[in-house]
Formats: structure tokens, sequence, C-alpha cells
């Protein structure tokens, strides 16, 4: 059976206090080369179902997941979580580009970090390629040995997208990633993730309604821990199913 | 709005201003016995600092007091003193450095561990513990089994009082990275050492640095402990098993030989350039890192 579901989630649920699910049983199928928002207002788990797909509660002890999350046809919950994280790419709300590294640096960091050693010439072509799909090549190809934190907040993003694009991941995970930047460079980056998409898969958690409607192919709607709502995005916004992502959409709670 | 009556705010300007003469005054007094050291030991000990100073072992009673009868300087120096310093520093930097670090991301990581509480627990008593005591400790636990005084005992002592500055620095400083650099780390798919190792370490490094540098100086001065553990020697020595002398150990026993007293204040300045030259390349390294 063959289907374009890159990302299937099956009555997943995490707690991080026993016996109070702060994401409830949440099941969806994410297709390949989509651009799926997650919405809801705080608090309600878009992050923390976002941060699953990475294993990034790994982190924290206390958080417990139970269900499936099947990537690529293996369950992720059961893999090593080095391998899930080099699988399933990740930008977080604020840029953090490695601040000891170099631009050049930073963008390879995949490589450096799991002690990968690669010709200088891949190395090179690597890093222009990255750049180049986040239109930063041209800004900084004069400058890649400087600091990564030199940079602009919006152009540092796009460097911690190059770098996670550098590992040639299968799915790209977005927490937020234009909610620290100024309406211009938040722009770039929808062009940019729009570009990008041709080749890979975005699941992207913003709190920005018009963002999601702007540049998502599917959205989830998500409210005190449980999917509402999952839909293509302009049904979603121009026909909801579901009261409260009516409300939502309108402006009444979030 | 208020009206505030024209003589309260002259009457506050007026207190203001005291608060910052007084500020002012305080510091200058702050810094007046410490001119004053330096200048007494710069004005005394300069005409005994030579080539000879630097390369010629602590003279002998013997020959300091003809030298002094025929009224020139002291002959010989201070080199088992820098020698031994330098090498019981550097052993004991290379104990604690490693140790220390480790146990600050140790403490940085697992803040609320039993285990860590413990540590954080012990290492602010070793801070707090007189240097004579760590003296003591060394004395029983490495003098007395090895059955003789050497510069490795000397070493530990000095490793044991650098610790808690590493490690608290460390600990410190590692708090105060985000967590998010972490996360990014992880997120690339990289282990968690590496991530401590070339992500975590490396941000934290001009804190991590300060951390040493303190410890170093600090432990470069030290005398008590070295008393019961290197002992001191009257030969250059670079075997770290045998007894060592070090620079704050020829202070004391310079002090302490009415002929050889006059070599203190040298001792002293040298002592001081040292931990002076230390600071500024430890700062110099920090600021261009930071680059």
């Amino acid at each position: 059976m063959k289907d374009n579901n890159i990302l299937k989630l099956k009555d997943v649920s995490i707690s991080y206090v026993p016996g109070k699910n702060a994401v409830n049983k949440v099941c969806a199928e994410i297709k390949e080369n989509s651009i799926t928002a997650i919405m809801g207002p705080s608090g309600c788990g878009k992050s923390t179902l976002l941060r699953a797909i990475n294993r990034m509660h790994e982190l924290y002890p206390d958080i417990n997941i139970s269900g499936e999350i099947i990537l690529r046809d293996q369950n992720i919950l059961k893999m090593n979580p080095i391998k899930v994280r080099r699988m399933a790419g990740m930008v977080f709300q604020r840029p953090n580009p490695f601040p000891t590294m170099s631009i050049y640096n930073n963008v390879l960091a995949g490589y450096k970090l799991n002690g990968i050693k690669l010709p200088k010439a891949e190395k090179d072509q690597i890093v222009e390629e990255c750049l180049r799909s986040v239109g930063l090549w041209d800004e900084v190809k004069e400058s890649l040995n400087k600091k990564g934190t030199f940079l602009s907040g919006g152009q540092q993003q796009r460097l911690c997208i190059a770098r996670a694009l550098a590992l040639k991941p299968d799915i790209l995970l977005m927490d937020e990633p234009t909610s620290a930047l100024d309406p211009i460079a938040t722009n770039r980056i929808e062009e940019l993730l729009l570009e990008i998409k041709k080749h890979l898969t975005i699941v992207i958690v913003t709190h920005n309604m018009s963002q999601a409607a702007r540049i998502s192919d599917y959205s989830m709607f998500m409210y005190l821990g449980e999917l509402v709502e999952y839909d293509k995005t302009e049904l979603m916004f121009t026909n909801p199913s579901d009261k409260r992502t009516e409300q939502y959409l309108n402006g009444q709670f979030g | 709005m208020r009206v505030f009556n024209s003589s309260s705010v002259s009457w506050r300007q007026l207190k203001d201003r005291a608060f910052f003469i007084a500020v002012c005054t305080l510091s200058l007094v702050m810094a007046i016995p410490l001119v004053a050291i330096i200048g007494e030991v710069i004005q005394k000990g300069y005409k005994q600092i030579n080539l000879q100073f630097f390369t010629e072992v602590a003279p002998s009673t013997l020959d300091a007091m003809l030298a002094r009868e025929a009224g020139g300087v002291i002959p010989g120096g201070i080199v088992n003193g820098i020698i031994g310093t330098l090498l019981m520093v550097g052993a004991a930097a290379l104990i604690a450095i490693p140790v220390g670090i480790m146990g600050g991301v140790y403490l940085a990581e697992k803040p609320k561990a039993i285990f860590s509480i413990i540590v954080k627990f012990l290492t602010d008593l070793i801070q707090g513990t007189p240097s004579i005591i760590v003296g003591i400790i060394a004395y029983t636990v490495i003098v007395v089994p090895l059955g003789s005084y050497s510069a490795i005992a000397g070493s530990i002592a000095l490793s044991i009082m650098m610790l808690p500055l590493i490690v608290r620095s460390t600990e410190e400083t590692l708090k105060m990275l985000p967590t998010t650099l972490k996360e990014a780390g992880l997120a690339l798919g990289a282990s968690y050492t590496n991530v401590v190792l070339k992500v975590l370490l490396p941000s934290a490094f001009s804190g991590l640095f300060t951390g040493i540098l303190l410890a170093t100086s600090r432990v470069l001065g030290e005398t008590a402990p070295l008393m019961m553990t290197a002992l001191g020697s009257s030969t250059i020595s670079w075997n770290l098993e045998n007894p060592a002398s070090a620079v704050p150990l020829l202070i004391w026993e310079f002090y302490n030989d009415p002929n050889l007293i006059d070599l203190i204040w040298s001792s002293s300045l040298f002592l001081l350039l040292l931990i002076l030259i230390f600071n500024f390349i430890a700062k110099y390294i920090v600021e261009r890192s930071s680059k």
C-alpha cells in the first residue's frame, strides 16, 4: 500500500504530570511535500505535540508519551532518538545559531556534532547549497567565517533553517519560527518555506492565523490538548466544521 | 502634578551629593592599603631583582650574611621556588580543571538530584575550609601513606583548593546559557556528550576560563597547605615525588631567617607580577575568544 502520508500520529498522548494529558489521543496523517500548520490558543499542546515528533521530550524525564508516531513506516518512539532527530529537523522559536561557530560551521554543525568528516569540496558544496536554498548565500558569501551571531535576527533564523536542511531531513518541524521576527523577516521566511516544501514536508506551529492561511496546505486546530479539527487550510478557514474552530478563527478566544 | 517645595528638592540634591562623595572617599580608602603594599614591595624589592634572581637557588644564610656585611646585595635567587610553584600549580590545574568542569556540568544539568545537592554543599564547605586544614588533610591522606613529603602531595592539596571555584563558575556559566542552545544541538541528532563538549562548553568558554584563572591566582600564593605537603627544598626539583619549594614557601623561610629577610620583598614583588601577568594573559584570551 502506497499513500503519500509521510507522518502518521496514532492516539498520541503526552503528559507532563501523570494522569493529566497535555496532548490527548491525537490522530492525524500528514502528507508528503506539504505544509501543515498547527494552530490553537496558548497552552493547547501544539508545541508539545511538535516536540514529540523529534523526541525533544527526552530531555525532560517527567514527560510521558503514549501512542505511535510513524515516520516513513517506522515508529519513532521505538527508535534511537539520535536517528529520529536526523530524520526530523527542527527550527525553534528564537534563532539559536551556535555562538562559537562561524556561519560556515553553523551550516555544517549537524555533521560536526555527529563526528562526520567530509572532504572540503563537499563541505563547501553543502554550505553553498543550503545557504542558497534559504536565500542567504548572496548576503553572507563574503563573510562565511564570521560568527553566526553577527547576523540580524531574520538572517540568523534562516541560518538555523539552513543548518537543519544540511542534514537532509525527511521532515522539518518549526516551532513558531517567526514569532521573534519583524514582518519583513517573517515574509522572507514564509516565501522560503513555500520554496523548500517542494522537496520537504513541513509542520509548523504558529500563533499567527494569517500566517497559517498564507502558507499552509493543511491546518490542525488544537484546543485543550485535543485535535479539534484537521483539514485542508482553505476549507478550515472558509467553512470550519467545529464550532470551537470557528470561534477561534473569529478571534473569540485565543 | 504634585508640587514639591523647593527647599526639600535642594535638600535631596544635597543628600545625593553627599552620598556620591562618600562613595568616592570610601573607594579611595579601599585603594590606599593596596597602593601602599605595592609601593612598599616595589621600593624594597626592585634592588634584588636581577638575572641571578631567576637563575639561582635561594642562598644559604652564611652567603647572605657575608654579602650583607660587605654591604652588597644578597646573592642567589628563587629559581627553586619558581620551578616548584609552576610545577605544583600546573599539576594542580591538570587535576582540578577536568574534575571541576565535569562536576560543574553535572551540577548545571541535574540541579535537583540529591547527589547534586550534596556535591554543592560539599563544594561550598571546601571553599570555606581554611587552607591549613586542607594541608593537614593532604598530609594525613597522602604524605603519611607515601612516607615522604612530595610535590605531588602539594599539587593535590592545591587542586582541592581550586576545585570549588572551578565547579561553581562552570555551573553558573552553563546555567546562564539558554536551553535552546542545548536543544538546537540535540535537534541535529548530536549525542549528549557532543552537545556538552562541542556546544555548551565552548559557548561557556570565557566564564570557565575566568573561574580557572581565579582558582589559579588563588593557589599561586598559597603557603599553608604546602608547608605540610611539599615541605620546601633548597635545590631545583623536577620530580613530583620529591619535596619541592614554592615562591610563597620561600617567602616564609626568608621571613624566618634574619640574614635572608630582605629577600621577602623581591620574592613578593615577583609573585605579584606573576599574578598580574597571568591576569593580563587571561583577559587577552577571553577578549579574543569573544570576538
